[in-house]
């Protein structure tokens, strides 16, 4: 379902991290990144920028073509389908999006007269990946805490359990998981959207565990005689400690959750339950091949890819430096 | 032997003042890990367990299940569709995969020997920020055989309009192209953390001994990188199989089923004609397929090896 996925088409529960043992330091990992230090032209470096250049070119043209075409109208862009600019700029397609304008105004900018409820759609959303993202790295904490740093009988052999399901492909637990919430009758719930991943995944207990083994234990014995519990060690030696790691599990989790659309799309029926991906896709459904609202629909894709966006650039540094990274640090 | 215990002798003194500690900490384990253990047996350890059972049911969601042993499975031997939608998928993987990794890896390279800015690589990771169902309907756009700017650029340069999304043999094609953009960026970001932790002195050396980039790639960094590479591609491999968002929001299957992958077959098979035990009989089959694909790729590719000692 929704753990971090693994870079391929859909989500896996396959992970980041997992790429390197965990264990075992990346061996020169404390020199310095070897460096070109020939700075002269050479025609192997001109070819290698040119290949840059079309990779941001290739990866940015469609973020500026979602917005421009935003900011067009549905007559513009027929009759002008491949200006560089919005052809006939207008923010009618965001107000008919976030139902700002009336039916009649709607109809006649080329989308649909039935309101799309976006607003609701995009508090859907949040709910769903704050209810994923809160529960998910708080218990997954707790129990990483429990396999890294309690003793108990059995430990290992649980923990080995819990590994193993990062083997078990998100298809396979889906329709079995979607009889489960229709047996709790929480089909078309919220709650229904968040369960599976709510408690926990495989790869979030493996990951905090790789860093809560890493707090030095001076610092827990320390604690320890001051009179502090080893519950109170959790909350207020290991967390505070991981912060940074906390920090790029919950953002990773909160974007996975947000982008998910398989489970939502199998849960969820009605506009109480429906988040923005599955929105989108019923939004494109709907409508009808030639008449397609594309400046609805690009203004729409914005607004649900935006908030990400932004939530991305926020922790970006943290973030990509901690993508296959091997857990120390 | 607990943390506890290992403090005792040098604090006997204040034995009394501590309170009594167990020598393990079973009791507060527990605690810590009832809720992720209660969701893990609940949506991951039984869910697995019951889609195995599914599959050897006639389950429906209306009527009782009833036990039918292997009908599931015969059924699935003799459905020309899920052998062709079989197919369909590995061609979908084999392209995706093949470019994917070309394409990242070059992408990874350029950022460990050419630039070291890592406004870039917060740049090539856009992509992977957005839904696959964002990325599809950008796609969809931009390539929609009227009105799409990339048909209008074929028409410009002299060319004819491809049916990109609605020609049978673009159509897979084109939908393993929108993932690998959407997700070149990230593995090329994993591939580049693996280039991060190989040793510097290697390279050193290679350089005081004039060996030039290319030479330098294919003697040193790729033999070097192996299992990383090995690693990734199964991790990758797995997503790949695991296709949907794309093809339900772009194609949904059509045209004429060209673009029918597995687990567009067992969503309409289970949510569309709801015999759950037949798509359930179908997962378990990808399951295996999966299985049968690491395992060979981790034997060929020694992933679990390395050459760096």
């Amino acid at each position: 379902m929704n753990a971090i996925p693994a870079p391929g088409a859909a989500d896996s529960t396959l992970t980041p991290t997992s790429t390197v043992d965990p264990l075992t330091p990346p061996p020169g990992s404390g020199d310095a990144p070897p460096r070109v230090r020939r700075r002269r032209f050479s025609p192997g470096r001109v070819l290698a920028w040119i290949f840059m250049g079309a990779v941001i070119l290739i990866t940015l043209f469609p973020f500026y073509w979602m917005l421009r075409t935003a900011l067009s109208t549905n007559a513009g862009l027929q009759a002008n389908p491949a200006s560089w600019l919005p052809s006939d700029f207008s923010w009618g397609a965001f107000k008919r999006v976030l139902g700002l304008a009336s039916s009649e105004e709607a109809i006649a900018g080329g989308g649909a007269g039935t309101s799309l409820n976006f607003m609701r759609y995009l508090i859907n959303s949040v709910v769903v990946a704050t209810l994923v993202t809160v529960g998910q790295i708080l218990f997954s904490a707790m129990a990483a805490y429990a396999f890294s740093r309690l003793r108990w009988p059995g430990r290992d052999k649980v923990f080995a359990l819990f590994l193993g399901g990062l083997m078990v492909p998100a298809i396979f637990t889906l329709l079995p998981n979607f009889v489960l919430i229709k047996q709790l009758g929480l089909v078309d719930t919220l709650l229904g959207i968040a369960l599976p991943t709510m408690f926990m995944t495989p790869f979030a207990v493996f990951f905090l565990r790789q860093f809560f083994m890493n707090v030095p234990a001076e610092l827990e014995e320390a604690a320890l005689l001051d009179g502090v519990s080893k519950t109170g060690i959790f909350f207020k030696v290991i967390l505070p400690l991981s912060a940074a790691p906390l920090a790029t599990l919950s953002v990773l989790t909160y974007i996975t959750a947000w982008n998910d659309y398989f489970w939502p799309l199998m849960v969820s029926y009605t506009d109480s339950s429906r988040i923005l991906t599955v929105a989108l896709g019923v939004f494109r459904s709907q409508s009808p091949q030639s008449g397609t609202d594309w400046a609805g629909l690009m203004a729409a894709t914005l607004i649900a890819a935006l908030p990400m966006v932004v939530l991305f650039a926020a922790f970006a540094k943290r973030i990509i430096n901690s993508i296959g990274f091997s857990g120390i640090k | 032997m607990s943390t506890t215990t290992r403090l005792q002798p040098g604090s006997t003194a204040d034995r009394s003042g501590s309170r009594q500690r167990p020598r393990q900490d079973t009791k507060l384990a527990l605690a810590f890990i009832a809720p992720a253990t209660i969701g893990f047996v609940l949506f991951l350890g039984w869910p697995t367990l019951r889609g195995i059972w599914l599959s050897f049911t006639s389950f429906n969601l209306l009527t009782p299940s009833e036990f039918v042993g292997l009908a599931n499975y015969r059924r699935l031997v003799q459905d020309p569709i899920f052998w062709d939608s079989l197919l369909v998928t590995v061609q979908y993987v084999v392209i995706n995969i093949g470019v994917q990794t070309v394409v990242a890896l070059l992408i990874a390279l350029m950022m460990h020997r050419l630039t070291q800015s890592s406004l870039l690589r917060g740049l090539v990771l856009g992509p992977y920020l957005v839904a696959n169902v964002v990325a599809a309907l950008v796609w969809l756009w931009i390539l929609d055989t009227q009105f799409g700017v990339a048909n209008q650029v074929l028409e410009w340069i002299g060319l004819n309009r491809i049916g990109f999304l609605s020609d049978e043999t673009w159509a897979i094609p084109t939908i393993a192209l929108i993932n690998v953009w959407r997700h070149m960026g990230y593995t090329a970001l994993l591939i580049f953390a693996g280039l991060q932790s190989l040793p510097g002195q290697v390279y050193e050396a290679a350089r005081i001994d004039g060996a030039g980039e290319i030479r330098t790639f294919f003697s040193i960094t790729l033999p070097l990188l192996r299992p990383i590479m090995a690693l990734v591609l199964i991790m990758t491999v797995i997503g790949s199989f695991q296709v949907f968002d794309t093809v339900s929001v772009t194609t949904g299957g059509g045209p004429a089923n060209a673009t029918n992958v597995l687990q567009l077959y067992i969503y309409d098979m289970a949510f569309g004609r709801f015999q759950f035990g037949y798509a359930s009989a179908m997962s378990v089959a990808l399951l295996v397929v999966l299985a049968i694909i690491t395992i060979v790729q981790f034997r060929l590719t020694r992933a679990g090896s390395t050459d760096l000692n």
